[in-house]
């Protein structure tokens, strides 16, 4: 299978629009007009929309509290996120859920989520019922590398490869779960952590899009044929703190500087299919200049949106009337 | 109405369930057993047999044994439920809610509110609980109130087995989590229940003695200790309420209110620990409500403030019995009884 110009025009968009969104959202937190906490995703664009491009409405994804580019890339409506993340009635939520548990299930997105490891279970979860109902679905968990130390992890690794669930665990290695190296952290490797549960494990490069996108490839494959679950793990850097406000003193000098000049994932993606004639830089140039008008205008009415009323608290805390 | 047990009204429950909707799984530890194993499938049937059978007549494939893994199968089958499935776990003791108490109370719970009412996660968790089987500490808890305590969750407690058909049938329904807690000293109980499937609404109080002296509020298993003590202080001239809430979330707090209102004095007899359970959160409703409307102070019986006992003389002090409803009742009459 290759990627035609569209699957390309798409990918790229997404990836511009995670980053436009990731930044919009950084200036607009830093103003002081966000409220709570949010974790950003940009410089990981290549991971989510890799993986998410081999999905469609039958699979399901569980995201992690750094959730808001698995959403675009599982297809949730960016401009119903801005006004989530401004707390607005018209949010995806409804302004009850916020940054961190966006979610949109008639996507398949089955939530960011605060709980670090609370989404591994919750994709063995999606990914029994796509094999009971025989939907030809799969599920596809995102954990950081400190998600990757927690127990639900481990035995939702377990889980899957005893039940041979049809399901994909996607560890987006940033270096660091919150200021702490996972260098220091992670005992032993991701890989070797997947041989010992029998699932097989591909370790890429997360800021390649390609790359990304041929390994998924073949971890997709193998749960909807049925093979059972595999791991991926992802080395990739995030471009801000942990959350909006952390310093960054704890990573080295030019760190960040360095990625950004040398491995860039939409910078590479550019270079990429420029130099293989495959699109166009005037392509990208009008994806860019839409994108940016694009949340211009999602975040000028997410401003300008209703808040939810006190007509709004007790609403949706259970489906029938208690 | 033919006669069956606790045990069997859930096995009946769960079948008739599953045999209704192809959705309806069941998940747990042993909840078939002998899985990989080369001796007898479907050795247990849950370690207090009842799920046994279930496996043979609806296969594997909707009867999940479990490695033991209370975080990820809760989590799975809460997962499950957001995804269209109505799975059926059993966390084979409440006490062990400590290993995958998040899967239920930050995922399942808060689905449908975090994500702005659009999700539908009916999920049911059946769970054993209660003291008086010399099981120790960490496996004879009635944690219901910390569930009581979450938004997003429904608690219901059976007191019997017609109960025990009528609610689990409706939790398995029901599209938003529920938590059923089976009492493991009732398993053998037994009563009339109805052969064809049928519900009993949440929320909905059930009063099995009517009377005018006192109203007692039970939960669960100690239902049956309260209608036993109103039986023996009728025959002393004291008549009583019996209040069976059913659940404790949704609670009916109408028929308590009303029913206390009627006698003027309360006792609330719940086997947890007294400190933020269900029998203070009754008085403290009730005195709220209709603190004048009180002739008495009302009496909370529970179990006392410390891990449930192994040794059997411990133990035997340790759970709420009818003695002890009966003192309570004779104190909120006062003088001379």
């Amino acid at each position: 299978m290759q990627l035609s110009r569209n699957d390309l025009l798409a990918a790229y968009r997404k990836m511009r629009l995670i980053r436009e969104f990731e930044d919009a959202v950084h200036e607009e937190f830093s103003a002081g007009n966000i409220p709570g906490f949010v974790h950003l995703y940009a410089g990981e664009e290549a991971s989510g929309v890799g993986i998410c491009m081999h999905l469609d409405d039958r699979d399901a994804i569980a995201s992690t509290h750094r959730g808001h580019g698995h959403c675009i890339a599982k297809g949730c409506d960016e401009r119903g996120m801005m006004f989530e993340i401004f707390g607005k009635k018209d949010g995806l939520c409804g302004g009850k859920g916020g940054s961190m548990h966006i979610a949109d299930l008639s996507v398949g997105m089955m939530g960011a989520n605060g709980i670090v490891g609370g989404g591994p279970p919750l994709i063995c979860g999606a990914a029994l019922t796509a094999k009971t109902l025989k939907t030809g679905g799969v599920a596809v968990a995102f954990v950081g590398d400190g998600a990757s130390n927690q127990g639900t992890t481990f035995e939702s690794y377990n889980l899957a490869k005893v039940w041979n669930l049809p399901a994909v665990f996607v560890v987006e290695d940033n270096g660091y779960a919150e200021s702490t190296a996972s260098v220091w952290s992670v005992g032993g490797s991701q890989a070797a952590r997947a041989a010992g549960f029998g699932m097989p494990c591909t370790e890429v490069d997360g800021h390649d899009f390609f790359a990304v996108w041929e390994a998924a490839r073949e971890a997709i494959e193998r749960a909807r044929n049925g093979e059972g679950p595999s791991m991926l793990h992802v080395r990739l850097n995030r471009y801000y703190g942990h959350f909006e406000g952390d310093a960054i003193s704890y990573k080295g000098e030019g760190e960040i500087e360095r990625v950004k000049a040398e491995k860039d994932a939409l910078m590479l993606f550019r270079n990429r299919v420029i130099e293989t004639s495959l699109l166009d830089a005037g392509d990208m140039d009008a994806i860019d200049r839409e994108v940016k008008e694009r949340i211009v205008q999602c975040v000028t009415e997410a401003k300008a949106g209703a808040s939810p009323t006190e007509a709004d608290l007790l609403t949706d805390v259970y489906t029938s009337a208690y | 109405m033919p006669k069956k047990s606790y045990r069997q009204a859930i096995n009946e429950a769960i079948r008739q369930e599953m045999a209704r909707d192809e959705r309806v799984i069941i998940m747990g530890e042993d909840i078939s057993g002998g899985m990989g194993a080369p001796g007898e499938q479907d050795a247990w049937g849950g370690p207090m047999g009842v799920t046994k059978g279930i496996m043979p007549d609806f296969s594997r494939d909707r009867v999940l044994d479990t490695p033991i893994t209370e975080s990820a199968f809760i989590g799975c089958a809460a997962g499950a439920a957001a995804t269209g499935l109505r799975p059926v776990a059993e966390l084979m003791f409440v006490d062990f809610m400590g290993v995958c108490f998040d899967q239920i109370f930050n995922q399942a719970a808060k689905f449908k509110y975090m994500f702005g009412g659009k999700a539908v996660t009916p999920l049911t968790i059946r769970t054993m609980y209660g003291a008086g089987f010399r099981a120790a500490s960490q496996h004879s808890q009635c944690l219901y109130p910390l569930f009581t305590h979450i938004p997003g969750l429904k608690v219901a407690l059976p007191s019997n087995p017609y109960e025990a058909k009528g609610l689990l049938t409706q939790a398995i329904r029901d599209d938003d989590p529920v938590i059923v807690f089976e009492h493991k000293a009732m398993y053998d109980d037994e009563g009339e229940v109805p052969d064809e499937a049928y519900t009993i609404p949440f929320g909905e109080a059930n009063v099995t003695r009517e009377g005018d002296d006192v109203t007692i509020v039970a939960f669960g298993r100690m239902v049956n200790f309260a209608n036993e003590a109103a039986d023996n202080l009728e025959k002393a001239g004291i008549s009583c309420t019996v209040v069976d809430p059913r659940t404790t979330s949704p609670l009916d707090r109408d028929t308590i209110l009303e029913t206390t209102e009627e006698t003027g004095r309360l006792v609330v007899v719940d086997e947890a620990h007294p400190r933020c359970n269900m029998a203070s959160d009754i008085v403290g409703l009730v005195s709220q409500e209709m603190f004048g409307a009180l002739k008495a102070a009302p009496q909370m019986v529970t179990a006392p403030h410390c891990p449930v006992p192994f040794s059997p003389a411990l133990e035997d002090i340790y759970v709420p019995g009818v003695a002890r409803i009966e003192a309570a009742v004779r104190q909120a009459m006062g003088k001379g009884h």
